[in-house]
């Protein structure tokens, strides 16, 4: 699949964020958005997976055989977990799952284990999520990915609170889904070890990837 | 060649036009008021039972009709802020409320002082009345909505939300009040008029209503100004704000 | 339509684990009664008349207090924004929510006001018709809720904000809520008040959700 986004502009709270951005990206494609506090990478973000429309410009996805739309094919993790404190790792993880598969049948026993397992949560799925470090929440929120197929993933910052381990926890995960054909934007301020990645240095002159 | 609303809807077209439309909108509102109260009191004949007091009347209902017809202009209003981004809507939404809100208001304080000689009593559950009140808080909600809410756009829009919320559950509401008082307090209510009103009143009834309704324009107009020149203000303030900060940072590099 | 399922079971599971929001409501429901009497004098002709009003009243009153949660712990912890992104249109999500609310707020509520009737000396033969015009009415309460919640999700004061957005439409609720009480224990006809409080209900379950989703939709930019 292909997405494609032309001459963006973005604007937020009556103030233009991004001013004629266009992007294409392709299968096993990633994506680094870098920039300063307040160039607008949370905001092409919310963008992309559909929350905001363009005030000038399209994005669009270009799809033989599904004809979704582009908040249905993209995994949202933003700066904010989604994880509720109340429910354990696993129940947080099993209602993603079916929610965003739309099935409810129940029967993801091993996907969710190994969607854990990946990112190291194993031990932990039984736990109340209230009682999580911060570091393990965005682990849990990440496990999203992983327990519930879909082909473009939108990170907000995905490394925030994570230890170096987890780092690569991440890295490999986003690995695979590339060789599998999947396409990762990451917005961060970190550098990000994801191979031969594109980058879009968000800022008062955006560049085009 | 623009239509006459395309050119309406630019900001800059219509702060010309009100301009010069002003003046005389609110002398045509004077003039037709003034012709309306000395119909009211020298021309409409004393009500036989209520005497002088139902002149207040010629008040009452003219700001009652206001009152509906400005929640009208809002939800319609909203409508062109939702579905056409008209970029006037949300002014002209915004300038009616406390206007809509001061005549319903007016409606409810005249048909309180009209009730104490014509029921004994301020405040009478009269189905009309009732509607009237809730129409207030239909009014207080927009206005409340629209200030507990920072950032303008986004309170223009939600406040476009509830107003069409509103105008679908205003006849519900209408119907229920009406049903609820029919059942509770079947002849009690004292009924303002026959079923048909004589001419003598109905004239002097429609001129103050025709002259309620361009003093309503006048002052949605004057308001739909200081709106503008609000944002316009607000807009400049915002720019400065932005050559200051960037004035500031050139010298360093 | 599995994820609805999905979310609705999700949001009552954790109704179930925090627990508090219904006990608070609850309580709430049982003091405002109780005051009730307090303030009017302990006559109890009196309070038996007035019973299936302040019934309402309270409950409408309960219902709201718990209403402001619908979004707000969604909105504030990002899930809502993964909820978006799910095969569900936003409003379908809203409606999930608010009939979890109905389910485990409204409801509830609904099934204490007889116990409530006690203390207010309502008739024994008023239980039935009480509890069936709150089950039939209530649906209108939560789903029209749903959307001054979603209206004051970023908003300052957003609690007292609600109440001022919502009681008034919720007229038509109370009103039609007593009028098939009073018909279901006098002479008149049962039916007109108890189908027009269906319909108002019916109406309310589709006008709520359209008009969350475009808050909600407003406020995710």
């Amino acid at each position: 699949m292909l997405l494609i986004a032309e001459n963006l502009v973005l604007s937020r709270g009556g103030r233009t964020v991004i001013d004629g951005l266009s992007l294409r990206l392709s299968n096993g494609e990633a994506l680094l958005l870098t920039g300063a506090n307040g160039t607008g990478k949370t905001t092409l973000l919310r963008a992309l997976a559909g929350f905001l429309p363009p005030a000038v410009g399209e994005i669009r996805i270009e799809n033989e055989n599904d004809d979704r739309e582009l908040g249905e094919l993209c995994h949202f993790v933003g700066h904010l977990d989604g994880i509720k404190p109340h429910l354990t790792a696993v129940e947080n993880l099993a209602f993603w799952a079916a929610y965003l598969d739309g099935d409810s049948s129940g029967n993801g026993g091993d996907r969710l284990a190994c969607a854990l397992n990946k990112f190291g949560l194993a031990a932990l799925a039984d736990v109340p999520a209230g009682y999580l470090s911060a570091g393990q929440k965005r682990r849990l929120a990440l496990s999203r990915l992983a327990a519930a197929h879909r082909p473009l993933w939108l990170l907000d910052e995905p490394t925030a609170s994570l230890d170096a381990a987890s780092v690569t926890l991440l890295i490999d995960a986003v690995n695979a889904h590339r060789a599998d054909g999947g396409l990762v934007i990451a917005a961060t301020h970190l550098p990000l070890a994801f191979e031969n990645a594109k980058e879009v240095r968000l800022g008062p002159k955006e560049k085009a990837a | 060649m623009q239509t006459f609303t395309q050119r309406l809807a630019n900001p800059t077209q219509f702060m010309g036009l009100s301009a010069r439309l002003l003046p005389w909108v609110a002398g045509l509102a004077a003039a037709i008021i003034a012709y309306g109260l000395y119909l009211a009191f020298f021309v409409a004949p004393p009500d036989y039972l209520q005497g002088e007091i139902a002149r207040i009347m010629f008040v009452h209902v003219p700001s009652a009709w206001i009152a509906m017809a400005g929640y009208a202009l809002i939800a319609v209003s909203a409508f062109g802020l939702l579905v056409f981004r008209h970029p006037l809507a949300d002014v002209a939404a915004k300038a009616a409320a406390p206007i809509g809100a001061a005549f319903t208001f007016l409606a409810l304080f005249t048909g309180s002082l009209w009730g104490k000689p014509a029921w004994g009593t301020y405040w009478v559950w009269d189905a009309r009345l009732t509607s009237v009140l809730i129409l207030f808080f239909l009014y207080l909600g927009l206005i409340a909505l629209r200030s507990s809410i920072d950032d303008e756009t986004l309170a223009s829009k939600l406040t476009a939300i509830l107003a069409l919320v509103g105008i679908v559950m205003l006849p519900i509401i209408k119907f229920s009040v009406d049903w609820g008082n029919t059942l509770h307090q079947p002849s009690s209510v004292l009924k303002l008029s026959g079923p048909t009103i004589h001419s003598s009143i109905l004239t002097p009834l429609l001129v103050m209503g025709a002259g309620f309704l361009v003093l309503f324009v006048a002052m949605h107009l004057k308001a739909m100004r200081n709106e503008i020149l609000r944002r316009r203000v607000k807009a400049l303030q915002l720019a400065e704000v932005a050559r200051a900060a960037s004035q500031v940072v050139a010298p360093a590099e | 339509m599995s994820g609805f399922f999905t979310l609705v079971g999700r949001d009552l599971r954790l109704a179930v684990r925090q627990g508090g929001a219904l006990g608070t409501a609850l309580g709430f429901y049982l003091v405002v009664v109780a005051m009730l009497p307090l303030g009017l004098g302990a006559d109890l002709k009196l309070l038996s008349r007035i019973a299936p009003g302040v019934l309402w009243i309270a409950l409408l009153l309960s219902a709201l207090l718990s209403l402001g949660r619908v979004f707000e712990s969604d909105y504030e912890d990002g899930s809502l924004d993964v909820l978006a992104t799910g095969p569900l249109p936003l409003e379908l999500v809203a409606a999930a929510k608010a009939l979890a609310h109905w389910i485990s707020t409204s409801v509830p509520l609904a099934l204490l006001a007889p116990v409530l009737g006690i203390l207010l000396n309502l008739e024994l033969v008023a239980y039935p018709a009480l509890v069936a015009t709150m089950l039939i009415g209530t649906p209108a309460v939560s789903f029209l809720g749903a959307i001054g919640a979603a209206l004051t999700l970023t908003a300052r004061r957003g609690g007292l904000l609600i109440a001022l957005l919502v009681l008034p439409l919720y007229v038509p609720t109370l009103i039609f809520g007593i009028a098939a009480i009073s018909a279901m224990l006098g002479p008149d006809d049962v039916a007109p008040p108890l189908l027009i409080l269906t319909a108002i209900s019916l109406g309310a379950i589709v006008l709520g959700p359209l008009a969350a989703a475009a808050a909600l939709r407003t406020q995710m930019q």
